[in-house]
């Protein structure tokens, strides 16, 4: 028997193949990258300067960057990956792939990794225009805490992205649930502003989903007043559980085959 | 050694029975068909093959392996044509190839495949902009770039035009010229008279008949019809009395039903000459398989 693709390799054939298919549909790359950054150039332009007496006076801009990076992050990983899994399951395309040798665990992988990949250039992207535009600055001791906080949070997105491609009946209640689920949630959790003054069941709400914690561990790695490394492993124990809850349902309930009209009982992918 | 080796399968969803109990066996280098009306069970039975469906009862061996369990050994020797299957839109013909040419062992070439399905002129092309008979060769490419020792082509024509439907039968000979086992569903009479080497009539879940597309159902052992005009001036009773009484007057046209047509055939002929003759539209006929198709499918839906 000849010899057999490497792992390795073949791993990073299928980042290469889904990146190029992120870049070639103009919706994806859209919403992904330049929707957040046109976000930081608007709201930059009119108020960057504007100190945040709850961040300990930093300016809005230096709150704003990460937030909105964070956002960048969850719409690429979650609503993408939802998206994305649910429509090429519709199209066949996951068939297709089951009925070769690759493994379905380098599919998977090959996606999310594909999905952290984009998730570091928007990274660059916008902390580049913040600090060309709006003079953001990066707090160099908390640097790895901030790629490494930016690396869970993508990865755990990834996998409630995948969870809900998992649960969800088709390809067009994809980005319906995927918005329903986050973009509520999104107002109410350090996104876009600062939630320190909102009532208490507000804040009691936005704590228990993961988009808060994941928002203000990576604005902290931004923030000049937090001392020492910038990790806050709180705010991560808690993406991480949401993430580690999301695989396991995404590995339980993944399909490859479209739903057939519910005629067909619930069959369990096996895994390689 | 057999390549698939089918005892007693069966699946049911729900109260459904949609495969009720098919032996069949397909022997290395061999191409058999299942043909049958849709929703006769071909579909399920190729996919619990293809490793995509559990079956409920029976034993199912594909290369040696229970396709259940879906090992990468066994998907590498396969090569799978489905009915429907997508593909990246935003890819082109030739990243798509090479893409699926890179999980197996030893793949064809790219390029050759492209060529083989006839797509040389759209390989740069995105596949969102292919028509739905090169889509479906684009399925083809896929199914064989991977050098499968067994192909499964679940309809693989449905759609094409006839020279597009002569190209890949040409195709599929050729796979098999090479020594490749290669199991086909169909619903097109002429496509597994023209491929396979053996074909499964599956109606209703069951098959029905099984044989060579010559011998399906009894064809070659049953009665021939021999048919022809009456030279001007006979009548019936100016026939030789050897060919019996089998004869029926069809208007113009007289049929004889007869179980030994050779030797039917030269007493006709043998008389016509003697009387300086012509026979006009002389044929000789047998069922043909749609008839028996058509017969067996019938009878196993009534």
């Amino acid at each position: 028997m000849a010899e057999r693709p490497a792992t390795g390799p073949l791993l990073l054939r299928q980042v290469r193949y889904q990146n190029k298919l992120f870049l070639r549909n103009p919706f994806s790359a859209f919403f992904a990258l330049a929707f957040p950054l046109m976000f930081l150039l608007l709201f930059g332009s009119l108020n960057g300067n504007e100190r945040l007496d709850v961040r300990g006076g930093i300016r809005f801009a230096q709150f704003l960057t990460p937030g909105l990076l964070a956002f960048a992050v969850i719409s690429t990983c979650y609503t993408g990956m939802a998206v994305g899994v649910a429509m090429s399951r519709d199209l066949g395309i996951l068939k297709r792939i089951r009925g070769t040798p690759l493994p379905t665990g380098l599919y998977v992988a090959g996606r999310i990794l594909s999905s952290m990949w984009f998730s570091l250039v928007s990274a660059v992207l916008m902390v580049a225009v913040g600090v060309g535009l709006f003079d953001v600055r990066i707090i160099w001791r908390m640097l790895p805490a901030a790629v490494v906080t930016l690396l869970l949070g993508a990865a755990c997105f990834c996998a409630l992205g995948l969870a809900v491609a998992a649960l969800i009946p088709n390809g067009e209640a994809a980005p319906v649930v995927a918005n329903f689920t986050f973009l509520p949630i999104a107002f109410i959790s350090d996104l876009f502003f600062p939630t320190d003054n909102a009532p208490a069941w507000v804040a009691a709400v936005a704590g228990v989903f993961p988009v808060k914690h994941f928002a203000l561990a990576l604005e902290d790695t931004f923030n000049p007043f937090v001392p020492g490394s910038g990790f806050g492993w709180g705010h991560l124990a808690v993406v991480a559980a949401w993430g580690a809850a999301a695989t396991v349902v995404a590995v339980r309930r993944f399909r490859w085959e479209p739903r057939a009209g519910g005629a067909r009982p619930r069959r369990r992918a096996t895994t390689t | 050694m057999a390549a698939i080796r089918v005892e007693g399968l069966r699946k049911t969803y729900g109260e459904v029975e949609a495969v009720a109990g098919i032996d069949f066996e397909v022997a290395e280098g061999e191409c058999f068909a299942l043909l049958g009306p849709n929703g006769a069970g071909k579909t399920t039975t190729v996919e619990i093959l293809e490793g995509y469906r559990r079956r409920s009862a029976g034993r199912v061996e594909v290369l040696g392996f229970d396709p259940e369990r879906g090992e990468r050994a066994f998907r590498e020797r396969i090569g799978i044509v489905l009915q429907s299957a997508g593909i990246d839109r935003e890819l082109s013909v030739e990243e798509v190839v090479t893409l699926f040419g890179g999980y197996y062992p030893h793949p064809r070439d790219a390029a050759e495949v492209i060529d083989l399905v006839g797509l040389g002129d759209k390989r740069t092309a995105r596949t969102k902009t292919l028509s739905g008979g090169q889509q479906r060769r684009l399925d083809l490419a896929l199914g064989i770039v991977g050098d499968p020792d067994l192909l499964f082509l679940d309809e693989p024509t449905t759609g094409f035009d006839p020279s597009a439907r002569r190209r890949s039968w040409e195709l599929v000979d050729s796979l098999r010229d090479l020594g490749k086992t290669i199991l086909l569903t169909t619903h097109y009479m002429d496509e597994a008279q023209n491929l396979a080497d053996r074909v499964a009539i599956i109606a209703a879940g069951r098959i029905v008949a099984e044989g060579s597309p010559e011998s399906l159902g009894g064809r070659d052992v049953a009665e021939a019809e021999i048919s022809f005009r009456l030279p001007a001036g006979a009548g019936l009773a100016d026939l030789p009395a050897e060919l019996g009484d089998g004869l029926r007057r069809d208007e113009d046209r007289v049929l004889l039903r007869s179980v030994a047509p050779t030797r039917d055939l030269h007493t006709l002929t043998g008389w016509a000459v003697a009387r300086g003759v012509e026979l006009e539209a002389l044929a000789v006929t047998r069922p043909s398989l749609e008839d028996v198709y058509l017969r067996l499918t019938g009878a196993a839906r009534g």
